[in-house]
């Protein structure tokens, strides 16, 4: 059956035309010489001033690269990226050294008040005011937030909070510095240099990112977000985050992303790398709206990124939730490596694909330990002209006894020149393992419909309580501070879902 | 990743190209014939083998599987047709009209040829040879696909049948394609073609009882509007079997596939199905009991080009020690196939932990009033069933046996044809029966 019209509707809000944050900030920026080779590599290392065995890391990434050639298989068309006519690091002019937030462009700044992020202690989330059930005041929720311009981080917040509970929460190219011990000890290790086209490009010129480290038994004691943003014409954007949750630790991290309207395709090509030791759980949340490109399909970012978390220790956690909206294309796929016995791994997705959008999307699921379980949920809507991909693989290997795993996708087409395509696989490689997945249809059951009306509501807001409760399988797992963003797809209907 | 130019060939993709060059001008063909086994020919000697880069072949990497390729068949000498007399087995309790096959070449002699109002049957090699207008209005066209494997069976397709029935016939005997080996291994390229018109009805089955061969099958299956076709499968092999299923149904059809592969120690079943006409309705479904190192890939592309029309897909796997499973279920739903009902489940019962199972359901959708849905399932059989039935005093043994039958069961208890439903469980049961 038919999407129905209150889901048109809402996706219709969230078109491409309708893209909000496609400003352009007027700062004085500083760029590498166009194009990529060793010195461009050898120009992003000295820039960041970093050590020998960084630029040597990097050096080695990037002949690596030279011998690669660009993943194909993806359900996703796009020109040829001409990788000679990018920059490859762009970052806004500034004094050297900063004391405080007030020496930051105020330019920048007004361009984060304009998306909404709060860069101001005090500001951080004015005005709500958490209740409880029983309706009492909790306290304040804060969020630490870690801001990236194009190539660099310009501000970090509540870094000395953190600090005092021994949280590590600073820009990478500061942890490079700071805690070298550290980086030197897992960059690379989920998601080595030769991983992939995409992953080895970002190891040999990534510029910034987060490094958030949280040392054992501690509970990260806020939030902590990072805020990409893209500005300069012709620039790719290269981040590189690193999260390690030590025995018992626990963090909730979350992303975000938007860029300018431009007539000409940018790429980014992003690295996340989560850790978890023994008990330790980490929650990764990413709210991707980077520019489309417009209703024809010019301009618009290519996102490309690999994403992957390694659950090293025994009964760790790794959750990866993302709401995807924008990208000219998105090609991603975050995994969990379920490598400690009893760790556990979660995908929660919705990806809405409007215009000429392209999504290749979905999750792997490697189990190696004994008794670890993982969890997929994936909603697909694709309207306009667009293609929506859910792409997975779950696996057990052969020691990986009484693995678990149940995986559900759905997908919902609004018109008839759009795609929706499930293409999961499941490889079993021990009789223990249950593997379960479904792409089941979704109707509303006419037994819920009944009770709600006679109860006393209309149809109508029966509908959409039945229907809230289904699409917050995924909704439910985000942060409150992304909710606000989540709002608008909340009401979204999977009524009338095909597999 | 991209697929590499490679100039080397493996010594199977060597020995299959000079088995072309060698045999070209003694291969059946007339002229059109002849250009489209060139063209086939160009497309295997430019890739190669099917291998896991891939994506169809992923599982199933017949470069590395293919150790070398065995000469072609000769003509079947007196013993082996001799031998022949008894093969197909798992179907005689059918009344049925046989027409045999040794090392992939018709035997008429020991074939039902009896003429029946409606029917032609005729050899693939005659047809190849004099140009016969079914054959070239139909075979390679019937659903152009860019498979390495179809091309291979194209280039040095051999003998098969050709089947046609003519509109509104109903036939009430089934036809059984008996394929038998003698007993020197060779290669067979076999090639069929059954052409059912409107309104005509068709029972027809394929048994293969294969020594250490290597039988490269291809079978082109076109359904008429309003047409009705069952179709069964059931393959034994020791040596390599890779068959092609290509459909083509019109409107208002309604078709069921089923196939069984039991002590088949290599076996690629891919099926390319396409609903060309509003409001058809087709099943497709299989059974596979794998031991020891057997290694059983299901493949297909079911292709929804008109709306209206349902399908179904069941397939289900019984693995025992060291075997391994693939499917790999496409659904393609084209732009304005609308109203669309389709169902594909596919179920991995592994009974050791050195077995593997390997399940990709997937949908290609593009219409928006379409309900299609997939489900994939892999575990072990549930203890506390076996327990139950061991509690009331049934032995290990025979409680996994009762559990397997039930699990298998289910798909093919869809078959209507009550000879063949039989015939194929106890086709089963005969592989449980012998499960050490």
């Amino acid at each position: 059956m038919p999407a129905v019209q209150e889901t048109v509707d809402r996706v219709r809000q969230i078109d491409v035309d309708q893209y909000k944050y496609g400003f352009v900030t007027d700062v004085e920026s500083e760029k590498a010489p166009i194009g990529l080779s060793e010195d461009t590599v050898r120009y992003i290392s000295a820039k960041k001033n970093e050590p020998e065995w960084m630029l040597e890391w990097r050096l080695g990434a990037y002949r690596r690269w030279l011998t690669m050639r660009e993943p194909d298989w993806a359900r996703v068309n796009y020109p040829k990226i001409d990788y000679q006519n990018a920059y490859y690091y762009s970052a806004p002019k500034q004094k050297p050294e900063l004391a405080s937030l007030d020496e930051v462009d105020p330019q920048i700044l007004e361009t984060y008040k304009k998306l909404g992020i709060p860069l101001r202690e005090q500001e951080m989330l004015a005005g709500v005011v958490r209740r409880d059930q029983d309706g009492n005041v909790l306290p304040e929720r804060r969020v630490a937030v870690d801001a990236v311009f194009d190539s660099v981080s310009v501000a970090t917040t509540f870094k000395e909070e953190l600090k005092r509970a021994g949280v590590i929460f600073m820009p990478m190219s500061e942890a490079i510095q700071e805690h070298p011990e550290l980086v030197k000890k897992y960059l690379g290790t989920v998601v080595p240099t030769s991983d992939n086209f995409f992953a080895t490009l970002n190891s040999a010129v990534f510029s910034d990112g987060s490094f958030v480290y949280v040392p054992p038994g501690v509970r990260c004691p806020m939030e902590l977000s990072t805020y990409f943003r893209i500005n300069e014409a012709n620039t790719g954007q290269f981040e590189r985050t690193l999260i390690i949750a030590d025995k018992g630790a626990y963090v909730s991290y979350l992303e975000g992303c938007t860029a300018p309207m431009r007539d000409e395709n940018q790429l980014h090509a992003a690295v996340v790398e989560l850790v978890t030791h023994d008990d330790a759980e980490i929650k990764y949340s990413t709210v991707q709206n980077w520019y489309p490109g417009d209703a024809d399909g010019k301009g618009g970012i290519f996102n490309f990124v690999t994403k992957r978390g390694d659950c090293r220790g025994k009964n760790s956690k790794i959750s990866w939730t993302q709401v995807e909206t924008g990208s000219a294309i998105t090609w991603k796929y975050p995994s969990c490596i379920l490598r400690g016995d009893g760790s556990r791994g979660e995908f929660y997705s919705i990806a809405i694909s409007n215009g000429m959008q392209q999504v290749d999307s979905g999750t792997k699921m490697i189990h190696l330990g004994k008794n670890t379980t993982s969890r997929i949920i994936s909603k697909g809507i694709s309207a306009g002209k667009s293609n929506n991909t859910y792409r997975g693989l779950v696996t057990a290997h052969r020691k990986a006894t009484n693995a678990r795993n149940f995986t559900n996708c759905d997908s919902l087409l609004i018109g008839d020149q759009c795609g929706a395509h499930t293409v999961p696989y499941i490889e079993a490689k021990n009789s223990s393992s249950v593997f379960e997945h479904e792409a089941s249809t979704s109707k509303i059951s006419e037994d819920m419909l009944f009770y709600c009306r006679q109860r006393g509501m209309s149809a109508e807001e029966a509908t959409a309580l039945v229907v809230n409760g289904f699409v917050k399988d995924v909704l439910q797992q985000l942060p409150m501070e992304f909710a606000v963003e989540a709002q608008k797809l909340i009401s979204i209907s999977l009524e009338g879902s095909v597999g | 990743m991209n697929a590499e130019v490679r100039a080397i060939k493996t010594p199977a993709e060597q020995a299959l190209v000079s088995a072309y060059e060698r045999t070209r001008a003694a291969l059946p063909s007339s002229s059109a014939v002849a250009d489209l086994r060139d063209e086939a020919f160009k497309r295997f000697d430019a890739k190669g083998l099917p291998h896991r880069r891939v994506e169809e072949w992923k599982y199933t990497d017949l470069r590395a599987l293919m150790r070398d390729a065995l000469p072609l068949a000769g003509a079947p000498d007196a013993a082996s047709k001799a031998k022949a007399k008894d093969a197909g087995k798992i179907f005689a309790s059918i009344v049925s009209r046989k027409l045999v096959f040794v090392d992939g070449a018709f035997v008429p002699e020991l074939s039902d040829l009896s003429p029946e109002a409606g029917l032609t049957i005729g050899s693939m090699a005659d047809a190849l040879a004099k140009g016969d207008a079914l054959v070239a209005a139909h075979v390679g066209k019937v659903f152009p696909t860019d498979d390495i494997a179809v091309a291979l069976n194209t280039a040095l397709m051999g003998d098969g049948a050709v089947i046609h029935v003519a509109a509104g016939t109903v036939l009430e005997r089934p036809i059984h394609l008996v394929f038998a080996s003698s007993d020197t291994p060779s290669s067979n390229f076999i090639r069929s073609l059954v052409v059912v018109e409107k309104g005509a009805q068709l029972t027809i089955a394929e048994s293969h009882e294969q020594n250490t061969s290597q039988v490269h099958a291809a079978l082109e299956l076109v359904i008429g509007d309003e047409a009705q076709v069952d179709y069964f499968k059931a393959t034994q092999t020791r040596g390599l079997h890779v068959a092609s299923l290509i459909l083509n149904a019109g409107a208002n059809v309604k078709f069921n596939t089923f196939a069984l592969n039991s002590d088949a120690s290599l076996v690629r079943n891919q099926s390319f199905v396409r609903f060309s006409g509003e409001g058809s309705v087709g099943g497709l479904r299989g059974v596979n009991l794998l031991r020891s190192k057997e290694h059983v890939d299901t493949t297909m592309t079911i292709e929804h080009a008109a709306g209206h029309c349902a399908s179904r897909e069941q397939f289900k796997s019984v693995l025992d020690n060291e075997s391994k499973s693939v499917f790999q279920g496409k659904i393609v739903v084209k732009p304005h196939a609308q109203k669309t009902d389709t169902k594909m489940m596919t179920r991995a019962l592994l009974l050791s932990d050195e077995a593997e199972a390997y399940n990709k359901p997937e949908l290609e959708i593009f219409a928006d009033d379409v309900v299609c849905g997939h489900g994939a399932t892999a575990g072990a059989l549930d203890p506390g069933l076996k327990f139950y039935l061991m509690s009331r005093g049934i032995d290990d043994k025979q409680a996994e046996a009762l559990l397997i039958q039930a699990f298998i069961g289910e798909t093919v208890e869809e078959i209507t044809h009550e000879g063949f439903r039989d015939a194929l469980m106890n086709g089963a049961l005969e592989w449980l029966e012998t499960r050490g």
